[in-house]
């Protein structure tokens, strides 16, 4: 079998593992689905009430910002997974085979997309009920899809390193969440962008979760004439901003995170 | 004899001051079982860790049939087979998907990892249990699975590390007719153990270690023959009457006699110059004497916990205790 093919095989033969993992144990996912319908619920009876947003309904506008936070924190169980499997010695008995170095991080990854695809279905109903609608073409609305579940990727390799470096499943937990709550809070993700302070302004135009959150609502059809968006580039072209967003962070955090678990794993 | 498939020179692995391997060598001849023997915290696990290509070592040579495990790890790893410390099995799983797994990371194929996985659980009397979740196992049917993985590429070189710690008594006995039955069959194996009759029952040849250094080696017979003769036991029946007990036993063996409060057992050994029982009715006879009244009395051939409490100046045991959780540092402050 040549390298490829066997890095392949690997990667399925460990995804499946994960993947039983969360039929196994499915409170992973009832909580990480679970979540999100509460947000959903919050932002749309609580906070909706108060926000304005010209021309679009606060329930459609907040869908694409929910789904982006969402699929960013499933991304966290990458982290907490691999730093599990390395309490457990289930990393070391995989070291100890003749298998593909970067299988057990492409198994982890993949399997956590399908975890991804699970709550985004789940939160798209809950959505449907609360009155979010698409109104752009089917095409637009899957690659919509695909764009969240590509930027969840990337940061599931982000993740991966912090489970790699810290080690304890909690700790991923609570360090992801000092980072994943600003960056998600400091966007146009729940609220209009305009009139925030200056520098947060700025951060929040120029943030990565702004753009893949701005790209979802046109490919959705949930933006309207009567609210463009800013006029910086990022959100004038949130699509292409998206995409050099996660093929930069993919580029570095592949190999950080390939490195990491050899050095994790040799202690 | 046959030819060396594991040999390690030399080698040194620091953690911080720490020093887990200071200079480790071994030698292990095709088809034999070596029986690697310490406290915790001696070196043990670092050393397997090493030679099974999880861990780099700061100097030194390792190589496993003739491959070096750091230059070519990939091509060791298709060689041996891992059964760790801490039962690395995936709990999630059944028995027959964890070994289904293995199967498959060996490249062996769907097919073959299939029926090999059912082959072992059959091995391993553990076919009724092959299609629940290793949550549900006990200890000793995880220890168990974690063998059967460590078998399932038909390894020529097998790893075991502490295969029985933690197990209770019957599990542990269990466990040994397995390894025995497994190890009659020629495979060459490192059997890592803090249990000196485990060491005594399955290997081939010891070597005892303790701070990263390998203290001794050679047969059990071999080790034993070096603490000397037999030993002479006394069981004290009052606490408060032990020292006296000591002092006589000191007196009628070589060297001092070793105290076991717990079980108020006073033993020593005896050199060659005269026979044990001999020595044993003399003692009686000055216990007597003195009024000291003892419970039990026996001769027997010296074990290896003689052995190791002689070259290390602390039992094997009681290492454990004073070690408590170290894990793989190698921090042991107190020696006795």
């Amino acid at each position: 079998m040549s390298t490829l093919a066997q890095s392949v095989s690997d990667g399925v033969t460990i995804t499946k593992r994960n993947l039983l993992k969360i039929y196994r144990v499915p409170d992973v996912l009832v909580f990480s689905t679970l979540s999100p319908i509460m947000f959903v619920l919050l932002f749309a009876y609580v906070f909706g009430s108060a926000i304005e947003v010209p021309g679009v309904n606060y329930r459609e506008f907040l869908m694409a910002g929910i789904f982006v936070q969402t699929v960013i924190f499933g991304a966290t169980w990458t982290g907490a997974s691999l730093a599990e499997d390395l309490q457990k010695g289930i990393i070391d008995r995989f070291r100890s085979l003749p298998m593909s170095r970067s299988a057990v991080l492409i198994g982890r990854t993949t399997a956590d997309v399908g975890i991804n695809i699970v709550t985004f279905v789940v939160m798209a109903v809950t959505g449907l009920i609360v009155g979010w609608r698409i109104r752009g073409s089917a095409l637009d609305a899957v690659f919509a899809v695909l764009l969240l579940l590509a930027f969840a990727y990337s940061i599931s390799w982000v993740m991966a390193v912090v489970g790699l470096l810290v080690r304890t499943p909690e700790v991923v937990n609570n360090a992801s969440f000092i980072v994943i709550f600003p960056l998600t809070f400091i966007a146009n993700t729940f609220v209009p962008t305009d009139n925030l302070p200056g520098p947060i302004k700025w951060f929040a135009q120029h943030n990565p979760v702004s753009s893949v959150t701005q790209a979802a609502r046109e490919l959705f059809g949930n933006t309207s004439p009567a609210y463009p968006p800013p006029d910086v580039w990022p959100m004038q072209h949130p699509v292409t901003y998206s995409l050099i967003w996660i093929a930069v962070i993919l580029a570095v955090a592949i190999p950080l995170a390939i490195n990491q678990y050899r050095r994790a794993a040799a202690r | 004899m046959g030819t060396t498939t594991v040999s390690a020179e030399g080698l040194v692995k620091r953690y911080g001051e720490v020093r887990a391997l200071d200079g480790m060598d071994l030698e292990i001849p095709e088809g034999t079982v070596l029986g690697l023997l310490g406290p915790n915290g001696a070196g043990k696990t670092t050393c397997v860790r090493v030679l099974t290509t999880l861990l780099r070592p700061d100097a030194g040579r390792a190589t496993v049939a003739g491959i070096d495990v750091v230059r070519e790890p990939q091509r060791v790893r298709k060689l041996i087979g891992v059964s760790g410390q801490y039962a690395a099995v995936d709990e999630n799983l059944t028995g027959y998907e964890n070994l289904d797994m293995i199967g498959r990371l060996y490249h062996l194929g769907g097919a073959a990892s299939k029926a090999r996985a059912r082959e072992l659980l059959g091995q391993f009397r553990l076919d009724d249990a092959g299609d629940r979740t290793v949550k549900t196992y006990s200890g000793g049917m995880r220890r168990r699975l974690d063998l059967a993985g460590a078998l399932v590429a038909r390894p020529q070189v097998l790893f075991l590390d502490e295969p029985t710690t933690g197990l209770d008594p019957r599990s542990r006995t269990d466990m040994w007719a397995t390894l025995s039955d497994l190890v009659a069959g020629g495979t060459t194996v490192l059997l890592t153990t803090q249990y000196l009759e485990e060491a005594d029952r399955l290997a081939d040849s010891i070597v005892v270690v303790d701070h990263g250094k390998v203290i001794a080696q050679g047969t059990a017979d071999q080790l034993k023959a070096q603490v000397g003769g037999e030993v002479i036991e006394v069981v004290v029946a009052d606490a408060v009457r032990i020292p006296e007990a000591a002092a006589i036993l000191a007196d009628v063996g070589h060297g001092d006699a070793t105290v076991d409060d717990h079980t108020r057992r006073v033993s020593v050994s005896v050199d060659g110059s005269r026979p044990a029982a001999t020595a044993l009715i003399d003692a009686l006879r000055r216990l007597d004497e003195d009024g000291v009244a003892v419970l039990d009395v026996g001769v027997r051939r010296p074990t290896l916990d003689d052995v190791f409490l002689q070259l290390t100046g602390h039992a094997a045991e009681e290492a454990v205790v004073v070690n408590g959780e170290a894990g793989r540092t190698t921090g042991k402050g107190d020696r006795r």
